[in-house]
């Protein structure tokens, strides 16, 4: 069951052979996720319910985010998965290498050549375009969980448009903090209707949400419910008027290729606790490198990021 | 000449009852607007259950309540919608709740507590929401500085007089009250029945307040209802009836009291 | 020298060879068969079976080998499969009074018709540690024919008639009946549509079902302890055989596809009564697949906790929340949840780790500004600007 990536990436692979459907779902549940995700796009920022299934990992490791890859994914795509930013990570190892090994399709680490990108916890710095979709991966679909745990509850508030909840938490933040204490997984409205969770992006990625040309769709498979961003729609991250909301931004630069626009991870090197702050997208990062060296006519070797 | 006015709430022979038995049975009346109605009685005599019909926290059995909207349209209450009627309590109406901990958020501060109501229809500005906050704690005579402080913080009686600004921040016509000075000491008891009455003559409001004792009604009421085993067995003005009271058990109500 | 996270793909590689090796221990011992594990851990089977929600000894018993014996692990295995597999249709409802009985048993009475039947349980074992069990592995080299003729011949001297104690207290009229409305619609398939509220008892009984067996103990056993009092009494509790019989299109009618294990347990519960119908017991109902009867007496428990606001009851415990216990019974999504702590939070951490900093900052400087200037308020504190924000006032 568990083999190496490299004997798998053939584009004529037949995945009929090893026993599955193609991108392991049925064609029925497929259908059926396709047609959670139009009501999803026709509504922009609204939970759909999707009868959800048990994938080959378990629940809250992304099988959300896989279904949706999964019911949308053809032959002629190329892939790309990402955590944290990072296609290395087990995570995004563990994902890619599924869908390699029951679709066959073409998998990248570059954003742009990428047409379908399932992400993790974070929206790529490269801008995305129109032919591309992002797929994000979401473990709490509802924002007002904190408060309102009862599912049946925040139906009712969210139909009614009745979020007053929220803003009482984001008052209390300014009370007890001075701000909002948001910093990640950052509520927004969608469309000027919906409260909708972002996911947990930093609430840095949030404004890469707002007129994005590319179709972003959310999966969260636990939870079992999807929702989705069209191209070009309106995402505001909640505020009030005069706490406008602002974005994370670092002192220093990414110490291996200078980009001071970037999300950045800090990295402790060594035992007397230096910080070494470094891009978060390695693919970004990567190919600012890339561009940099090729300026400098000398190639870089070896640090396949 | 006189001027019809419309009543703004109307009930007719509204029964409410658990198993066949208790609960209310047969209420008739109607409130207008800046009256204050009260029902009185005993622990038992249905008049608990009758509030929480009337405002439609529980589901009559039968008869009819009709409730004229601030556009002007009459509604039948128990025809409307789950969505109208949230919309209906979160606008229009005020609920106090007789524990003051019910009918606020322990987690949140004081502020927070006042300002919800407005968030929820659309307040954005901060200062604001604090400013008009501020002004109401003022208004029900708290201590404006301690505006960030939890409801536990405060007093028994304190929390009752947030729980009424949080209720009256919006604006409401009507505001339902379930006996609530019940558990306060008594000197406590009489400040925030001067808050009451002030608030209410004020701000023009429509109020119908459950309790048992003769007292809140004799101070704060204009008209009242005595409830018996689930029926209201004597109606009118307050002073006529706390003066002269024609029904067996109000007698015994009235002269059980002892005078303030 | 910074550590990359690189060659995340050859350290998972490296962690399936240890897998592989840890799974499978000293190989000086013989390998576990799957028979092995089908015949001589059935108790592990049926759980798996049964929350797995897939009636297969053979892949049940594959799950735990594969799992090296963690339930839940095995458990996920088998959902997970069973995720390929197409839906044919759905049987004919399980006539359990049917039952080939091998166990059978009622708390409620001395005696009743068809006897108590008491089986093979540990319920009337001393819990001894069995030292002779450590002797190596034998087999009896017995012939397993014989063997199942035997079996066959024990329990076709098991009496014929086994009513239920429920049907018993009927006689009287003295308990519900659990009969299916008339308008009632076909049972929602949770494993093909989403969990809703509110949610009808066949809702609420397929996600028991399925739920996880520590889980319903708990709450099984807080429900007896005061959390939402039903006084229960096992009124019958019965395992064995029964006939899966189904519809099939082409020739119209229902045919015998075969038969499984179960165990089928029925609470009585204290009396409700309204205004129309007076006092009579209430039931709970629980069924596990293989030998289950822990499973199926906590199921019991709570499907009747759950049936309090049905019955008109109080509801003053968790035990009693539909949507609570609903929400998580399932130990599949439990687990992944819990455990997907596990993964990479360093960018959600690295938000958190720069509020922590500037909060404390300001912190400091509020102190040391208190220190100097002493003025009463803190009321000035929350209308001032964000002071010491300097990284974010180069707006986006």
């Amino acid at each position: 069951m568990n083999a190496p990536e490299t004997q798998l990436a053939s584009a004529t692979y037949d995945s009929a052979a090893e026993g599955y459907n193609f991108a392991y779902l049925d064609e029925q549940t497929k259908r059926m996720i396709r047609r959670s995700l139009l009501k999803a796009v026709a509504v922009p920022g609204y939970q759909v319910p999707f009868a959800s299934r048990e994938m080959p990992l378990p629940f809250g490791w992304g099988t959300g985010g896989i279904q949706v890859t999964a019911a949308i994914i053809g032959r002629s795509d190329t892939l790309k998965v990402i955590d944290q930013g990072s296609d290395e990570t087990t995570n995004a190892v563990n994902i890619r290498r599924f869908f390699a090994r029951t679709t066959g399709v073409t998998t990248t680490r570059r954003t742009s050549e990428a047409t379908i990108v399932q992400t993790r916890h974070r929206i790529p710095e490269t801008p995305l375009t129109d032919k591309q979709i992002l797929v994000y991966q979401v473990p709490m679909p509802e924002p007002l969980y904190r408060l309102e745990p009862r599912v049946a509850e925040c139906k009712k508030l969210h139909a009614l448009a009745d979020y007053g909840l929220i803003s009482v938490k984001l008052y209390e933040d300014i009370v007890h903090h001075g701000s909002i204490a948001t910093t990640y997984d950052y509520p927004v409205i969608v469309n000027e209707r919906y409260l909708t969770s972002p996911s947990p992006i930093p609430k840095f990625d949030n404004p890469k949400m707002h007129m994005n040309a590319a179709l972003q769709l959310f999966g969260a498979g636990r939870e079992r419910r999807i929702h989705a961003i069209p191209p070009y729609t309106r995402v505001r991250s909640l505020d009030f008027d005069d706490h406008p909301f602002e974005v994370q931004r670092w002192e220093h630069a990414c110490a291996l290729c200078g980009s001071k626009e970037s999300f950045l991870d800090e990295m402790i090197v060594d035992d007397a606790g230096k910080r070494m702050f470094v891009c978060s997208d390695s693919d970004y990062c990567h190919d600012r490198r890339e561009q940099q060296a090729e300026q400098t006519g000398a190639i870089a070797e070896g640090e396949s990021v | 000449m006189t001027v019809r006015m419309t009543p703004l709430l109307s009930a007719r022979a509204v029964t409410k009852q658990f198993g066949g038995r208790n609960g209310c049975r047969n209420v008739s009346f109607d409130l207008y607007p800046g009256e204050v109605l009260c029902i009185v009685g005993e622990s038992g005599s249905g008049k608990t259950t009758l509030l929480n019909t009337l405002a439609l926290r529980a589901e009559a059995d039968s008869g009819t309540l009709h409730y004229h909207a601030t556009h002007g349209d009459m509604l039948d209450l128990r025809a409307l919608s789950e969505p109208r009627r949230r919309l209906l309590t979160r606008t229009e109406w005020g609920f106090v709740q007789q524990n003051p901990r019910d009918g606020l958020r322990s987690g949140v501060s004081a502020g927070a507590n006042i300002g919800e109501p407005l968030m929820a229809v659309g307040a954005r500005h901060y200062g604001q929401i604090r400013h008009t906050a501020t002004q109401w704690m003022e208004r029900v005579e708290l201590d404006a500085t301690r505006i960030d402080e939890y409801p536990a913080a405060f007093s028994g009686g304190m929390q009752q007089r947030l729980q009424i600004a949080r209720n009256l921040v919006t604006g409401p016509r009507l505001v339902f009250m379930d006996e609530p000075t019940a558990g306060l000491d008594v000197s406590v008891q009489a400040r925030l029945l001067d808050l009451l009455r002030t608030l209410t003559s004020t701000l023009h409001l429509s109020v119908l307040i459950v309790t048992h004792d003769i007292g809140v009604a004799r101070l704060l009421a204009h008209r009242l209802m005595v409830m018996q085993g689930g029926e209201v067995v004597e109606s009118g003005l307050t002073d006529q009836v706390l003066d002269d009271p024609q029904h067996p058990y109000t007698q015994t109500l009235v002269s059980s009291v002892l005078p303030v | 020298m910074y550590v990359a996270v690189k060659g995340g793909e050859r350290a998972i590689e490296a962690s399936w060879r240890l897998l592989d090796k840890s799974r499978r221990g000293d190989t000086r011992l013989t390998e576990l068969s799957v028979g092995q594990i089908r015949e001589q851990l059935r108790l592990s089977v049926a759980r798996v079976m049964t929350e797995g929600s897939v009636y297969d000894e053979d892949l049940a018993a594959l799950a735990i080998k594969q799992a090296a014996g963690d339930l839940v692990e095995a458990i996920f295995l088998l959902r997970a499969y069973r995720t390929t597999l197409p839906r044919f249709g759905y049987t004919q409802p399980l006539d359990s009074e049917a039952m080939v009985v091998e166990r059978r048993i009622s708390a409620t009475f001395k005696d009743l018709p068809g006897g108590q039947l008491l089986g093979a349980t540990y319920d009337y074992t001393q819990r001894l540690l069995d030292f002779k069990l450590m002797a190596e592995a034998q087999t009896d080299g017995g012939d397993s024919s014989a063997q199942v003729a035997q079996q066959h011949a024990a329990l076709q001297e098991a009496p014929e008639s086994m009513p239920r104690v429920v049907t018993l207290l009927n006689k009287e009229g003295l308990i519900e009946q659990e009969t299916p409305l008339s308008d009632a619609s076909e049972p929602r398939d949770l494993t093909r549509e989403p969990l809703a509220f509110p949610a009808s008892r066949a809702t609420r009984l397929q996600n028991l079902a399925r739920g996880d067996e520590g889980f319903l103990l708990a709450m099984g056993y807080a429900t007896q302890r005061g959390y939402a009092h039903s006084h229960p009494f096992a009124g019958e509790i019965r395992f064995g055989s029964v006939t899966v019989e189904m519809e099939l299109d082409e020739l119209g009618e229902a045919v015998e596809i075969g038969e499984i294990d179960i165990t089928e347990c029925q609470m009585i519960n204290q009396f409700a009564g309204s205004t129309e119908v007076p006092p009579t017991f209430t039931q709970g109902y629980g069924l596990a697949f293989g030998h289950s009867e822990r499973k199926a007496m906590a199921m019991a428990l709570v499907d009747r906790a759950l049936r309090a606001e049905e019955l008109g009851e109080t509801l003053a415990s968790p035990t009693q929340d539909i949507e609570f216990m609903l929400s998580h019974s399932d130990n599949v999504e439990a687990s992944g949840f819990v455990q997907h702590l596990k993964l990479p939070h360093y960018v959600d951490f690295q938000a958190e780790l720069d509020l922590v900093r500037r909060l404390r900052a300001e912190h400091a400087a509020q102190t040391a500004q208190t220190a100097q200037t002493p003025h009463t308020s803190e009321a000035a504190q929350t209308s001032q600007p964000d002071t010491g924000h300097d990284q974010e006032e180069q707006a986006a």
